[in-house]
């Protein structure tokens, strides 16, 4: 028990290189990954640099850049507020119906940015511009710092707190000086994700009319249909966003994470509330309505205002069956691309590991449409008999949704103990029973939340599945799509419900897991 | 607890890895142009909703004879997925929303010239100047008013007297609404750039209310938030069709003397030239500017028939050729993105 103490002490050496075993797939996901860089640069070429030079040079540009980080700045903020709290008061403390808030906090990942900014631009018109577009993204995208936070929470040896209070720490410095450091991977993880979800973000915006960097290449699309600009716009985003991942690796530091105690660590004792429990009950309730119960609010009132309701179910069941399959699919492809990427980024620190997890990252500022025609490119030049086919949309989810999966996976390894590893292979176990029979095992609920994750996000992307689908195939993203476009917004809640229950089902799965 | 799930992830990890695997191998058998192997159905790419256009299109199959495979999209995206797919383009049919997505692609070269007997079913001023593209339906910018609040006669005649004093605080548009840029657009080119910006200025510091959509806009006209909006034509028929006349509580003013407020907007569609549809496509054409499909579009989508000799039988609908629309050569229209930028200098988007 006392050697749990000297946790934060160990260091994460330089270590050997990863094995062929993991850098092999590893770099399969990350030229993945790279496709729509490949796309961009002769795009944005096509012109000559000189060209694409005078679009980014241009005094606009920057003046875009400065909005959208300072949305970006605030979202993160708010969201590291909101999932870091929800997390703590649902994982550790004694707080009524717990594992209920649990799931709920989740399911705000389902709600599309543009049917919360819909919602929220309905009830207070007022809202529109900077306030309503941070409002509308930080309810959508908190979930991406809740989930690995929550998951960080359960993986903490709870001996380091009890050993902090035992010394003389009040809950609140045990919580500031020994929980949080721990959580620091997750939340900067997380963090990171809510960053370049805010900056690829086009729905939310557009609604708050809210000029950012992504509405700006929406219209060189929309207005001239121009890719050259919109192409130039673009290496910005990727510029953006290598900074912002080389920016969240140095918060690092290099202190590990992993419990080195004998045995197994014991649950947590959850802590009472006691006259923090009302309070604690409220702030949960009032995440909760503001970023659940207000949506499918709307949806309600939406169904009951509008006419062109129909309750097709058998329909409804379809797409929902059709969005569950290839969300699936998408997920299963992405985390399988991301878990060689994860371990490597958790447990080896040379410039080429840190390459490779950049790599994963690089794309994903990037807006849904400017990565769907970048498939749309390859698959047409070099896999065009796959084109418009299932598997191409799949691998478009994969490309667009890698590092949620790499972000969980990474978190997930750098809690379990590597020194565990090191006795396994010192038993004579290779690389690849290491991998199976120790990392993942031990990794696995974090790999499995990084999945669900995935899987939701699949659901309800949209730019993408609209042009990369089979022709003819719906999900419930294209269909409320659809719907809201007629402007059959009693027709169109039904799909969106759907979407919203139909994530509640990982999320709960998820809460049922930690027992 | 934790072996079955690793196990469970162990397979998942294996099905995610033979799948691109798979995709690898499938991709190996390049095959050439779908249009060539026998494969005679037409794809029509639709940048109009599936709402709205389905059921024709359902008919659309009958009548051409061949499978039909609808892709519906935005009509910006679906011209940069076409103009992206170059000329191994799975489309056969270009069915867009408006005329500018149609002109980007004839501006590129790849729609196949119309017969002259199908360009002539439609006015000049309605289709392609060269020949590539033609409008199948109009819609009219129109002003929508609240009656408990203007007298019939008091509405304005002309969208430069919305931003008078009088109507301070009484304007509702939807600034990032296609349709309302493309009324911009239309002003810049009747009027210029710096009447326009004028324009806009005033109509702004006027404290005209903006909203998300047209939709919306009329919803503000309704609820009398507003006096005015500015919008389509066909949503007040839609909402008349769905709701009752008597339980819509706006009206409509369509705007005399070629005021550029009383620009019309088309749809329309062009012929992918490398396709190896396009025997099939140029019957599509022929359908949808049938009198079947042209009245289609007056009925069911509220919109104007642009053949020659289908009218609408919409009630109190005003008939196409007592509109005094303003002459625009809406190729012209593709300068949209000028138009952004001044409504982003004045702030309106």
């Amino acid at each position: 028990m006392q050697k749990a103490l000297g946790a934060r002490s160990f260091r994460i050496a330089a270590g050997p290189r990863p094995p062929l075993v993991l850098l092999v797939p590893a770099c399969v996901a990350a030229l993945f990954a790279l496709l729509p860089l490949g796309y961009l640069a002769v795009r944005a070429l096509e012109r000559g640099p000189g060209y694409a030079w005078d679009v980014v040079a241009d005094e606009r540009t920057l003046h875009l850049l400065g909005r959208s980080l300072g949305l970006t700045a605030v979202v993160v903020a708010a969201s590291l507020v909101l999932g870091v709290s929800l997390a703590w008061l649902t994982v550790r403390t004694a707080l009524p119906g717990a594992r209920a808030w649990s799931v709920l906090a989740t399911l705000p990942l389902a709600v599309p940015s543009y049917v919360a900014a819909f919602a929220w631009l309905s009830a207070a018109p007022g809202l529109a511009g900077f306030a309503g577009a941070a409002l509308a993204l930080t309810l959508v995208s908190f979930p991406y710092v809740h989930l690995p936070v929550a998951a960080a929470l359960r993986g903490i040896d709870p001996a380091q707190e009890e050993a902090s209070r035992s010394l003389g720490h009040g809950p609140a410095a045990t919580f500031l000086r020994v929980t949080l450091p721990q959580l620091r991977p997750a939340a900067a993880g997380g963090g990171l994700l809510v960053a370049l979800y805010v900056l690829s973000d086009f729905g939310a915006v557009s609604l708050m009319r809210y000029d950012t960097f992504t509405r700006a290449i929406h219209t060189s699309y929309r207005a001239s249909f121009d890719r050259t600009p919109a192409a130039a716009l673009s290496v910005v985003l990727v510029v953006m966003t290598v900074a912002l991942v080389a920016a969240e690796a140095r918060t690092r530091g290099r202190a590990g994470h992993a419990r080195t105690g004998t045995g197994t660590a014991r649950p947590a004792v959850p802590m009472a509330l006691g006259r923090w429990g009302p309070p604690a009950l409220l702030w949960c309730g009032a995440v909760v309505a503001v970023a659940i119960v207000f949506p499918l609010g709307t949806l309600a009132y939406w169904l009951t205002a509008g006419s062109s309701a129909t309750w097709d179910l058998g329909a409804i069941a379809d797409t929902a069956w059709a969005t569950l399959t290839v969300a699936a699919a998408g997920a299963a492809l992405t985390t399988a691309l991301a878990l060689p990427v994860g371990v490597i980024a958790a447990r080896h620190r040379g410039r080429g590991a840190r390459l490779l997890e950049q790599a994963a990252y690089a794309g994903h500022a990037l807006p849904g449409i400017t990565v769907a025609l970048s498939l749309v490119f390859f698959a047409v030049r070099y896999a065009y008999p796959l084109y418009q086919q299932l598997p191409l949309l799949v691998c478009a989810y994969a490309v667009l949704f890698l590092p949620v999966a790499v972000a969980a996976t990474r978190a997930a390894v750098l809690q379990a103990p590597p020194v565990l590893e090191d006795v396994a292979r010192s038993l004579g176990r290779r690389p690849w029973q290491v991998l199976r029979e120790v990392t993942v095992p031990l990794a696995a609920p974090g790999v499995a939340a990084g999945a669900a994750l995935t899987f939701v996000v699949c659901m309800k992307e949209l730019p993408a599945t609209l042009l990369l689908r089979p022709t003819g195939m719906d999900t419930l993203a294209t269909r409320l799509w659809t719907e809201t476009g007629a402007g059959s917004f009693a027709a169109a809640a039904p799909y969106a419900a759907a979407l919203i229950l139909l994530a509640a089902v990982p999320s709960y799965l998820l809460g049922r897991h930690r027992t | 607890m934790r072996r079955p799930l690793a196990g469970r992830i162990t397979a998942l990890v294996a099905a995610g890895l033979l799948l691109p695997a798979l995709a690898a191998c499938g991709s190996d058998d390049d095959k050439s142009s779908p249009g060539e192997g026998g494969d005679s159905a037409l794809v029509i790419y639709s940048g109009r909703n599936e709402k709205l256009v389905k059921p024709i299109l359902d008919k659309l199959e009958k009548a051409v004879g061949t499978k039909v495979e609808v892709r519906y999209g935005d009509s910006a995206e679906l011209a940069a997925q076409i103009l992206e797919e170059g000329d191994r383009t799975k489309a056969g049919l270009f069915f867009s929303q408006d005329a500018g997505a149609l002109g980007a692609l004839a501006k590129e070269g790849m729609l196949a010239k119309l017969p002259q007997e199908q360009l002539d079913k439609v006015d000049k001023a309605y289709r392609s100047a060269d020949g590539d593209w033609v409008g199948l339906s109009g819609r009219a910018r129109v002003i929508a008013y609240n009656p408990d609040q203007v007298a019939e006669g008091d509405v304005p005649d002309s969208v430069h007297d919305v931003v008078k004093p009088e109507w301070k605080g009484k304007v509702g548009f939807a600034p990032t609404n296609a349709s309302f840029q493309a009324f911009v657009t239309g002003m810049r080119v009747l009027e210029g750039d710096d009447a326009t910006r004028e324009w806009l200025k005033a109509l702004k510091d006027n404290g005209a209310k903006t909203y998300a959509h047209n939709l919306a806009t009329l919803d503000g006209v309704e609820a009398g938030e507003v006096s005015l909006g500015l919008v389509n034509h066909y949503y007040w028929y839609e909402r008349v069709a769905e709701k009752g006349e008597d339980k819509v509580n706006s009206k409509l003013h369509f705007l005399p003397g070629k005021d550029p407020g009383a620009l019309i907007n088309v749809a329309g569609a062009g012929v992918l030239k490398d396709s190896g549809q396009s025997e099939t496509a140029q019957k599509a054409v022929d359908f949808l500017l049938s009198e079947e499909a042209q009245t289609y579009f007056a009925d069911k989508t509220m919109e104007y028939p642009l053949a020659a000799g289908v009218t609408s039988t919409v009630e109190g609908l005003p008939p196409f050729d007592s509109l005094e629309s303003p002459d625009i050569d809406l190729g012209k229209l593709e300068s949209l993105q000028e138009t952004l930028a001044m409504l982003q200098d004045v702030g309106l988007v």
